[in-house]
């Protein structure tokens, strides 16, 4: 296992970790509020500090942190849910109608500016969590259909997909048998991609205001909040920023790291 | 080419009406009608009757869309719904805004990108190299706006040496530039940081080539076989990458552009959605849509032009 690999993993666990802790206990009540010890900066009692409502902000960043992993992992299981299968049907049928409609389909999708298209749907239909999961789920089902496509069209020529077509069974069957298992590993890293890329849409969108709705707390609001007090208090925006960083390179150094781990062939393309 | 730019040309308009045909119906399966939302809730139904008549929401929906979509191949986007003035005017005062950022950002992210690429590809594996690399994992790791909040608290607040947000016009070129500065700078990191890997991992490539070892064979050196020889090769995928930043930048702005309170394409979108003026947000992100895919078409025509074994892959 490789350094990025470990430190990716580490980082992760972190977040995921406080993340579940956060359903048990908090250090502080992130819905409580104490005028008087506003914008405190990290001390003793606050760990991190508190906001300009006097919220604990460790505390908030613990529960926020459920609401990024909970909309980029759902995020990620809709792309995957029906881009995988998607990408397998267009490569058992190659050249048929279906590819190109699939085909043609993720190329339209591609051409539309995910945020543009995130912001309208989160707007037209109300912003909430779950309007944001959707918006970011959309734009994943197109990477997984074409990864899951370009790599079943190089299994499909390979000799034991031939020897299972010989022993008669099924397309379907072949695509769920045994092109699917052997693309795993790909759809693990890219998965873990799309996650990181999943909770900066989120805290994009949330940002602007679309994303979960208050009380719940998430980063990007916290850095909306923070943004007319930064001058006041430079840590209600630096921090949540932080979280936000550190999360993301986590899951992309985790994602290199399986990728190198997966399959050595590729470290020794790359390097 | 001919062939190629026929059936690549085709493809162009099925998405374009593709992609118009999905806005109008997204934005029109939107709760809440314009006419009511403008009088308020204590409106006359006649008045809003009449408002919805002159606004042309009365005729049916496909009327409206075909009359939208002819309306825009003529260069007329509509009227909107709130301030009464033509769409085209409202987006091309607010392109001055956000097409100048979106090349400020281009540029800076280029600038950045080429010198660092060059010199991490050239150092592979050391030191440089892996300084290069680990800085653009965190460049890509860092969401834009926070980074641009972070540049409003160094730049603007602390040291003051520019001003945290809003655009004074083109009235004064030095100034809208200087106010242009810090969201430019906002938007290009992580497209540089991109870019950067991009231009490394195109230029190793290149340089695993068996004309490379010629090239070295030669007698060239190092320096002159990357420079003559590698370079130029390499640029095919940096500019894809660079083509779909472009319009990335272009969409990807509306969020640096309410950090920095900027009146461009963003907050027009913002603002319509709110004031339910579904006209000007269908002509927004159609046109978004369009400069899109416009630009990978002149990308894939001009790869096509450069490199003739591209044709055959259609």
């Amino acid at each position: 296992m490789s350094r990025s690999l470990t430190l990716g993993a580490a980082l992760t666990a972190v977040f995921v970790g406080a993340a579940l802790l956060s359903f048990l206990w908090t250090p502080g009540d992130v819905q409580a509020m104490d005028i008087a010890g506003r914008l405190q900066p990290p001390n003793g009692d606050n760990l991190l500090g508190t906001d300009h409502f006097g919220r604990d902000i460790l505390s908030m960043l613990m529960v926020g942190a459920r609401t990024s992993i909970a909309v980029a992992l759902v995020a990620v299981g809709i792309g995957m849910g029906a881009g995988v299968p998607l990408g397998l049907a267009a490569a058992a049928r190659k050249g048929g109608w279906l590819d190109e409609i699939i085909m043609r389909g993720n190329d339209l999708i591609f051409a539309f500016p995910s945020l543009v298209i995130a912001i309208l749907i989160t707007a037209v239909f109300g912003p909430s969590a779950v309007n944001a999961i959707i918006a970011i789920g959309i734009f994943n089902i197109p990477v997984f259909a074409r990864l899951t496509r370009g790599a079943a069209l190089s299994l499909w020529t390979r000799d034991f997909i031939l020897a299972a077509r010989v022993a008669g069974k099924s397309a379907t069957r072949i695509s769920v048998e045994h092109i699917l298992p052997n693309t795993a590993n790909l759809l693990i890293v890219q998965g873990t991609i799309q996650f990181s890329l999943g909770i900066l849409a989120e805290a994009g969108l949330s940002y602007v205001g679309l994303g979960a709705q208050p009380p719940t707390p998430s980063w990007g609001r916290m850095l909306a909040d923070a943004q007319t007090m930064v001058a006041l208090a430079p840590h209600v925006a630096v921090i949540p920023g932080l979280a936000i960083v550190l999360m993301v390179l986590g899951l992309n150094l985790m994602g290199d790291g399986l990728r190198d781990w997966l399959d050595p062939r590729l470290k020794e393309i790359r390097t | 080419m001919l062939r190629y730019t026929l059936k690549r040309l085709t493809s162009l308009v099925v998405s374009l009406l593709v992609a118009s045909l999905v806005i109008f119906l997204v934005v029109e399966v939107a709760p809440g009608d314009p006419a009511s939302y403008m009088l308020g809730i204590n409106a006359q139904p006649e008045t809003v009757a009449a408002l919805r008549a002159e606004l042309g929401l009365d005729v049916p929906k496909y009327q409206r869309y075909l009359a939208w979509v002819g309306g825009m191949l003529t260069g007329d986007f509509g009227t909107s719904y709130t301030y009464r003035t033509p769409v085209a005017q409202m987006i091309a005062d607010r392109l001055w805004v956000s097409l100048p950022l979106a090349l400020m950002a281009l540029t800076l992210s280029t600038c950045i990108a080429f010198p660092a690429g060059i010199y991490a590809a050239a150092r592979r594996g050391q030191a440089g190299d892996v300084a290069v690399m680990g800085a653009t994992q965190l460049g890509v790791a860092v969401p834009n706006f926070w980074f641009a909040m972070l540049l409003v608290l160094l730049f603007a607040i602390n040291l003051g040496w520019f001003s945290a947000g809003g655009f004074p016009g083109w009235d004064n070129p030095l100034q809208a530039l200087k106010s242009l500065t810090l969201p430019a700078i906002a938007l290009a990191l992580p497209q540089a940081a991109i870019l950067t890997r991009v231009m490394r991992s195109s230029l190793l490539d290149i340089l695993g080539e068996d004309f490379m070892r010629t090239a070295r064979a030669k007698g060239l050196s190092r320096r002159q076989a990357l420079w003559r020889h590698a370079l130029r090769n390499a640029l095919i995928p940096v500019l894809t990458i660079i083509g779909l930043q472009f319009s990335f930048l272009l969409a990807g702005a509306i969020i640096i552009e309410q950090v920095f309170f900027l009146p461009g394409l963003g907050r027009l979108i913002f603002q319509s959605i709110t004031q339910r003026d579904l006209i000007v947000v269908e002509s927004v992100v159609m046109l978004l849509v369009f400069a899109v895919i416009v630009v990978n078409f002149i990308v894939d025509l001009a790869y096509a032009a450069v490199d003739p074994r591209l044709r055959q892959r259609v």
